[in-house]
């Protein structure tokens, strides 16, 4: 089990993004973790991975424990290890290495199971095996997601962190991404999603967290989440009320003050 | 034609060593993205440890001499020259990883020019010592072969260019291999994208300890065999090897592509035809330079590659679908 609790991240020592941010994922369950622009997302995936440190940031407060110890200052070669591994935002594959040497970076902490997992991969991901031999940098946005997703598997992880799979595809190809994420958690792997497709991610998810400002405004079941009347409204882009004007709403006419009283509450 | 076959095995020969270094400076700068300007320097503190070792017969200031050199005025065998060799690249590859830890290290993530400027105040550093060394006396690195050459249709091919042909081809199918080892396909991961690398559990310093190791081995074995007669006469570690060493590689590296292993040898072997035919023909038919043109003719070839092709012959083209 990840266990966040009252995390504060600082940028360049003064930008204050996670702001005590506490969130929970349970063995075997898929969270998702969403938020829009600025919200905090990614940096909570770096401060789960250790990598903050590239990006001029530090954990001030405030402890990221996983099974039970404490990783908030962990190296990210450690915490990989310990069975954490993730899809990066913007998928970075290396695009100058080959299908089959991308995936061989995958399992640089896990040389034993290395011929398991490959195997494993080439099950799920048909295409990969396709394109063994091909540079990663060629490959579709969709073949590069999933050569990502392959590459954090071949470390044999407990837990997944996907920070936005679905950036920049094709509806199908979320779709794919969707079935994959479920497939991966029915063989008992914990999944972190982090999406601005809230849609998706709530459809799969057991348990949702909403981010704003770096802190958590609301959370709840996926389902719950999903049928929430805010989360429709500034998420899904869905909204009721002003039928009568065939169901278009101007930005103008948002009330802030709404969504603060409700969370608040 | 004896003159064309020897001017052939010189150029040859010369490539060998350029490739060597070009590898050299191919490793570190896939490695960790930084042009190693100490490249010099840190390949000619290799040739004076393997002087020291088989020469000197051990350190000076150490209290123990080197049990397996060979007695006094006499030379090692072949096996005991390799045994030496591999000593002394074992002795600068731990000089390229202090030089790594205490200088390189603090710097990852740091802009990569300040880097490429540290190892040029690296090189700088450690060119006294190297100079008080060999600038008084010439240091032998204690060639079996000594002068000793072959004759090939009238043509004489010292031994020397052999055995630095053999070397480079070693040093080639070396690193060809440890790139598609684990942490060769680590080091060209973390080349490409540091951050993506470590979030692959890569461990960064790591790669940069081994990147800059080998680099030192390769650069001290093409100044070791550099050394050898009849490259400076006397088949000496000299002075005038060192201070511009490091830009006699330079057209080799640029004209076979910064970050390609098959660059640098290429690189190296065109680079080294340049100089050499240059300096054996082009002085016979105008006497402008005399044999001033086998120095200014590499520059003149990176000029034109870096016009027309700056990323040389073999270097990786950025990979970005549009």
């Amino acid at each position: 089990m990840l266990n966040i609790s009252n995390l504060e991240v600082v940028y360049n020592e003064v930008i204050l993004v996670l702001r005590g941010l506490s969130i929970e994922v349970p063995d075997g369950q898929i969270v998702a973790l969403l938020g829009s622009n600025g919200a905090g997302k990614t940096t909570t995936s770096r401060a789960i991975t250790g990598l903050l440190d590239n990006h001029e940031g530090k954990p001030t407060k405030g402890t990221v424990t996983w099974q039970g110890n404490d990783i908030t200052h962990a190296k990210p070669s450690e915490i990989v290890k310990s069975g954490i591994a993730q899809v990066m935002e913007g998928r970075r594959c290396f695009g100058e290495l080959t299908v089959d040497e991308n995936l061989a970076t995958g399992a640089f902490t896990n040389k034993s199971g290395q011929k398991k997992q490959y195997d494993l991969v080439m099950d799920l991901f048909p295409r990969l095996a396709e394109r063994r031999k091909q540079l990663a940098g060629y490959m579709s946005g969709g073949e590069q997601q999933m050569l990502a997703i392959g590459r954090a598997l071949m470390a044999e992880p407990k837990l997944l962190i996907m920070d936005e799979p679905s950036l920049g595809l094709a509806p199908l190809l979320v779709q794919q991404v969707r079935d994959v994420i479920k497939e991966i958690n029915a063989a008992g792997m914990s999944v972190l999603l982090i999406e601005q497709n809230a849609m998706m991610a709530l459809s799969i998810a057991d348990y949702g967290y909403i981010l704003e400002n770096g802190k958590v405004v609301m959370d709840g079941d996926g389902q719950k989440l999903l049928a929430d009347d805010d989360v429709k409204e500034f998420y899904l882009g869905l909204h009721q009320g002003d039928e009568e004007d065939s169901g278009r709403k101007s930005f103008k006419d948002v009330k802030h003050y709404k969504r603060r009283k409700k969370w608040a509450s | 034609m004896e003159i064309f076959i020897q001017t052939l095995a010189k150029a040859i020969a010369l490539g060998s060593i350029y490739a060597i270094m070009g590898l050299s400076f191919v490793l570190i700068f896939k490695g960790t993205q930084v042009l190693n300007f100490a490249a010099g320097a840190i390949s000619m503190a290799g040739a004076l440890f393997m002087s020291i070792l088989i020469a000197d017969r051990g350190f000076p200031f150490l209290p123990f001499t080197n049990p397996l050199a060979p007695a006094d005025g006499e030379t090692a065998g072949v096996a005991l020259w390799i045994v030496h060799l591999m000593i002394a690249l074992i002795l600068a590859a731990i000089l390229g990883l202090i030089l790594e830890r205490v200088a390189i290290r603090p710097m990852v993530g740091q802009p990569l020019f300040s880097m490429a400027v540290i190892t040029l105040g690296l090189e700088i550093a450690i060119r006294p010592f190297n100079l008080d060394a060999t600038a008084i006396t010439g240091r032998s690195v204690g060639v079996p072969w000594g002068t000793e050459s072959w004759e090939l249709a009238g043509a004489i091919i010292p031994k020397s260019y052999v055995a630095a042909i053999i070397a480079a081809a070693i040093a080639f199918t070396g690193v060809y291999f440890f790139y598609r080892s684990r942490f060769g396909v680590a080091m060209r991961a973390v080349a490409f994208d540091q951050e993506a690398a470590m979030a692959q559990g890569i461990n960064v310093g790591r790669v940069f300890a081994i990147a800059w190791g080998l680099g030192a081995a390769l650069a001290a074995l093409g100044a070791i065999f550099f050394a050898m007669a009849p490259w400076p006469p006397a088949g000496t570690v000299s002075l005038e090897i060192h201070p511009i060493w490091i830009f006699r590689v330079l057209p080799v590296i640029i004209l076979g592509g910064l970050d390609s292993v098959a660059g640098a040898v290429a690189g190296g072997l065109l680079i080294a035809i340049f100089e050499i035919f240059a300096g054996q023909y082009l002085s016979q038919w105008t006497n402008i330079l005399g044999p001033g043109y086998s120095t200014i003719v590499p520059y003149i070839v990176m000029l034109v590659v870096l016009l027309v092709r700056p990323y040389g012959l073999f270097g990786t083209e950025e990979i970005r679908r549009v």
